[in-house]
C-alpha cells in the first residue's frame, strides 16, 4: 500500500497540520518508506491472539465519584494564549 | 574534590557536614555556566531557586532532619512539569508553557530534599535517539573519539540528562524511556540509567508521548546512585490510573545482593551479523563476569524480537497522535493565528511541531484512521501480546536477561538524520522492554576502539528491579569502569 500526495493531504487534514502542496510529494516518500518497512509485520501469524492495549498487568482501580479538585480558574487559564474573562478565546466559530 | 563525588558520596559528605548543599549547588551552577554553552545540556537553568532550595537543605541538615536526597543537586528532564518553571518538552509549541503544578515524580524528589539545577534538553516530545530533534538545539556528547574532536550525539531522548551527569553538571537526573530514551543515552554517555517497570513511577505531570510505554526513571554516575534516586521517584499515585499500588523496596540494598545462584538468560535473537565485533566481545565479557560471580548463563529465545521495532513504530505514533491532539493553540502553548478555528489549529501545529514529530503524528493518524485501524493498529497490538508472551515464558526459566544496550557507540552529530528508519534502529535492543512493560537498566561496561563508552543492558521480571540492580552492580564492579569524558567539570 502506497500513499499518494492526495492521501497525505487527507491525513494532514485529519491531524490538523498545515502542509504546503509542494511539500506533499516528499512527505509522501518519507511516510511510504516507514509504512513499507512496517509491512514486515504481515508475516506474523496473529490468529487467535488477543490484542495487548497496555503494559500495566493490572485491573484499573476504582475511585470515589466525587469532586476532589477545581475551582481554580486563574491557574487553569494562566497559560491561555488568549482569554476573555474566565473563558478561552478563539476565532468566531458560529456565524 | 566535588567533581569526584557520586550521589552517594556527596550524601555522606553532606550528612557528615564536610560540605554544604550551598557549596555543592554553587559548584554545579558554576560548572553549568562554564560548560553548558558547549554542551547545551540544559534548556533552562534555575540558579536562584536552586540556591534557595540548597539553603533550606543546609538548615535541615544542621537540625539533623534530612531526607533521602536532602541537598543533592539534580537536573530535571524538561518533560516533567515543574510548578512555576517553564517546561518545553523540547518543543517550540510549549515554549511559553509555565506549569501551574508539579509532576508527582519531581514532587517526590522535592519531598526528599533534592535541589533542582534546571531543566535538561531532550528530543522534541521525547521522539528521537540523538537529541537532534530538540527545538532548543542539539545536545553535544561530552565524550569524543580519541584524537578526533568532532562532536558526537549524546543519544536520546534523555540526551541532556545523560550529558549533564556524564560531564559533572549534576549528581543525577530524571529521565523518561518510551523506547530506550533512558538506556541508550546512558550507554552513549558512559553512565547508568534504569527504566523501571511500567507503573513503578507515576506519569502524572510528565508530558505524554505514548502513554502505554512511557516510564520515568533516573540516570546517574553509577548503579547505586540510580537505586537511591529511583527509591525517591517511585511510589503509588492515585492521580495516575496505571500507577502500581505496590510497596517500593529498598533498591540500594538490592545492589549488594550479588548474583550467586541466579540464572541469566542470553536471548539468541539479539545476535546479528551486523553487530560490531567489539560489542559482541563486550557482551561475552559481561556474561563471563557474571559466571565468575556465581551466576548460571542460559541461552534463551525471544522469537518475536525482530518485530519489536516495527510494532513500536505503529503503537507509539498512534498513541502520540492522540496525546498530541491537545496542542491546539487554545488552552496553553504557542498559537499561530488563522482566519478560522481550523486554520488556527493547522497553523499552530505546523509552526509548533518539528519535522519528526509531524511525521509521527501523521503515521499515527493514518494507522488509527477508518479502514486501516485493523490492518495496522490491531495487528500491532496482537504482536505486542506475542512479545510479552515471549518474555513471560523466558522469565519462567531465568531471573534476568543480559544484552547490549545499543547496536553502536555514540555517532556524529548529523549522521542518520536523513534516514528515519536507520535512526529508529538505535532502539532495537531497548524497545522490547517497553512493549512488555518490564524493567531495563544500562550499565557502562567498557570502551570501544575509539575510546567511547559502551553499555550492557539488564532486563528483569515486572516489579523485580531488585534483581536488575543486583546484576547491574555485579557488572559494574567487575568492569571497574573509571573512564571519564574529555569534556567535564573540574574542581
Amino acid at each position: 500500500m502506497s500513499l499518494d500526495p492526495a492521501a497525505v493531504r487527507r491525513i494532514a487534514k485529519l491531524a490538523r497540520i498545515r502542509v504546503a502542496d509542494d511539500a506533499l510529494p516528499q512527505l509522501a516518500g518519507e511516510l511510504n518508506a516507514i509504512l513499507g518497512w512496517i509491512e514486515q509485520l504481515n508475516e506474523v501469524d496473529i490468529d487467535g491472539v488477543t490484542p495487548l492495549t497496555g503494559a500495566a498487568q493490572m485491573t484499573l482501580a476504582w475511585r470515589a465519584d466525587v469532586v476532589n479538585d477545581g475551582g481554580d480558574a486563574e491557574r487553569v487559564l494562566s497559560n491561555a494564549p488568549d482569554r476573555d474573562g474566565q473563558f478561552y478565546a478563539v476565532p468566531k466559530v458560529v456565524e | 574534590m566535588i567533581s569526584d563525588f557520586t550521589l552517594a558520596s556527596a550524601r555522606a559528605a553532606l550528612r557528615a557536614r564536610r560540605v554544604s548543599s550551598t557549596e555543592l549547588t554553587r559548584h554545579f551552577l558554576g560548572a553549568i555556566d562554564a560548560l553548558n554553552p558547549q554542551l547545551n545540556a540544559f534548556i533552562t537553568v534555575t540558579a536562584d531557586r536552586a540556591l534557595v532550595q540548597a539553603a533550606a537543605a543546609d538548615a535541615a541538615l544542621a537540625s539533623g532532619d534530612h531526607g533521602a536526597l536532602t541537598g543533592i543537586p539534580l537536573a530535571i528532564k524538561d518533560l516533567f512539569c515543574t510548578d512555576g518553571v517553564r517546561t518545553t518538552a523540547g518543543s517550540r509549541i510549549l515554549s511559553p508553557f509555565v506549569p501551574p503544578y508539579e509532576s508527582t515524580v519531581t514532587a517526590n524528589l522535592l519531598r526528599d530534599g533534592a535541589v533542582f539545577l534546571g531543566k535538561a534538553n531532550m528530543d522534541e516530545f521525547a521522539m528521537g535517539s540523538s537529541n537532534a530533534t530538540s527545538a532548543y538545539g542539539p545536545v553535544v556528547n561530552p565524550w569524543t573519539r580519541t584524537g578526533d574532536n568532532r562532536p558526537l550525539v549524546p543519544g536520546g531522548s534523555s540526551g541532556g540528562s545523560a550529558a549533564a551527569v556524564a560531564a559533572g553538571l549534576a549528581l543525577g537526573a530524571t529521565a523518561t524511556d518510551t523506547g530506550g530514551s533512558i538506556r541508550q543515552p546512558a550507554s552513549f554517555c558512559g553512565i547508568a540509567g534504569i527504566k523501571p517497570t511500567y507503573g513503578r513511577c507515576s506519569r502524572w505531570g510528565v508530558v505524554a508521548f505514548a502513554s502505554s510505554l512511557d516510564q520515568a526513571g533516573p540516570v546517574a554516575r553509577n548503579v547505586q546512585d540510580c537505586a537511591i534516586l529511583l527509591g525517591s521517584m517511585a511510589g503509588y499515585d492515585p492521580k495516575d490510573s496505571t500507577s502500581a499500588n505496590i510497596p517500593v523496596p529498598d533498591f540500594a540494598a538490592a545492589c549488594r545482593r550479588g548474583v550467586k545462584g541466579l540464572r541469566i538468560g542470553v536471548p539468541r535473537e539479539y545476535r546479528s551479523d551486523d553487530m560490531p565485533p567489539e560489542i559482541e566481545a563486550l557482551w561475552q565479557q559481561g556474561l563471563a563476569w557474571l559466571r565468575d560471580a556465581g551466576a548460571e548463563i542460559v541461552d534463551v529465545s525471544l522469537p518475536h524480537t525482530k518485530y519489536g521495532l516495527a510494532t513500536y513504530y505503529i503503537v507509539a505514533p498512534a498513541e502520540a497522535s492522540s496525546n498530541l491532539a491537545r496542542y491546539d493553540g487554545v488552552r496553553f502553548g504557542a498559537r499561530s493565528d488563522g482566519a478560522d478555528l481550523t486554520a488556527l489549529y493547522e497553523n499552530t501545529r505546523a509552526d509548533g511541531f518539528g519535522a519528526e514529530v509531524q511525521r509521527r503524528i501523521m503515521i499515527g493518524t493514518y494507522v488509527l484512521s477508518a479502514g486501516y485501524y485493523d490492518a495496522y493498529y490491531i495487528r500491532a497490538q496482537k504482536i505486542r501480546s506475542l512479545i510479552l508472551k515471549d518474555f513471560t515464558e523466558v522469565f519462567a526459566k531465568v531471573d534476568a536477561l543480559v544484552t547490549p544496550t545499543a547496536p553502536s557507540a555514540a555517532f556524529a552529530l548529523g549522521d542518520r538524520l536523513d534516514d528515519p528508519i536507520k535512526m529508529y534502529f538505535n532502539d532495537v535492543f531497548t524497545v522490547p522492554a517497553n512493549m512488555a512493560g518490564i524493567p531495563g537498566m544500562s550499565v557502562p561496561a567498557g570502551l570501544d576502539a575509539h575510546g567511547l563508552p559502551l553499555g550492557l543492558q539488564v532486563l528483569g521480571r515486572p516489579f523485580d528491579e531488585e534483581t536488575v540492580f543486583a546484576v547491574a552492580q555485579t557488572i559494574e564492579d567487575a568492569a571497574g569502569f573509571l573512564a571519564r569524558p574529555s569534556v567535564r567539570a573540574g574542581g
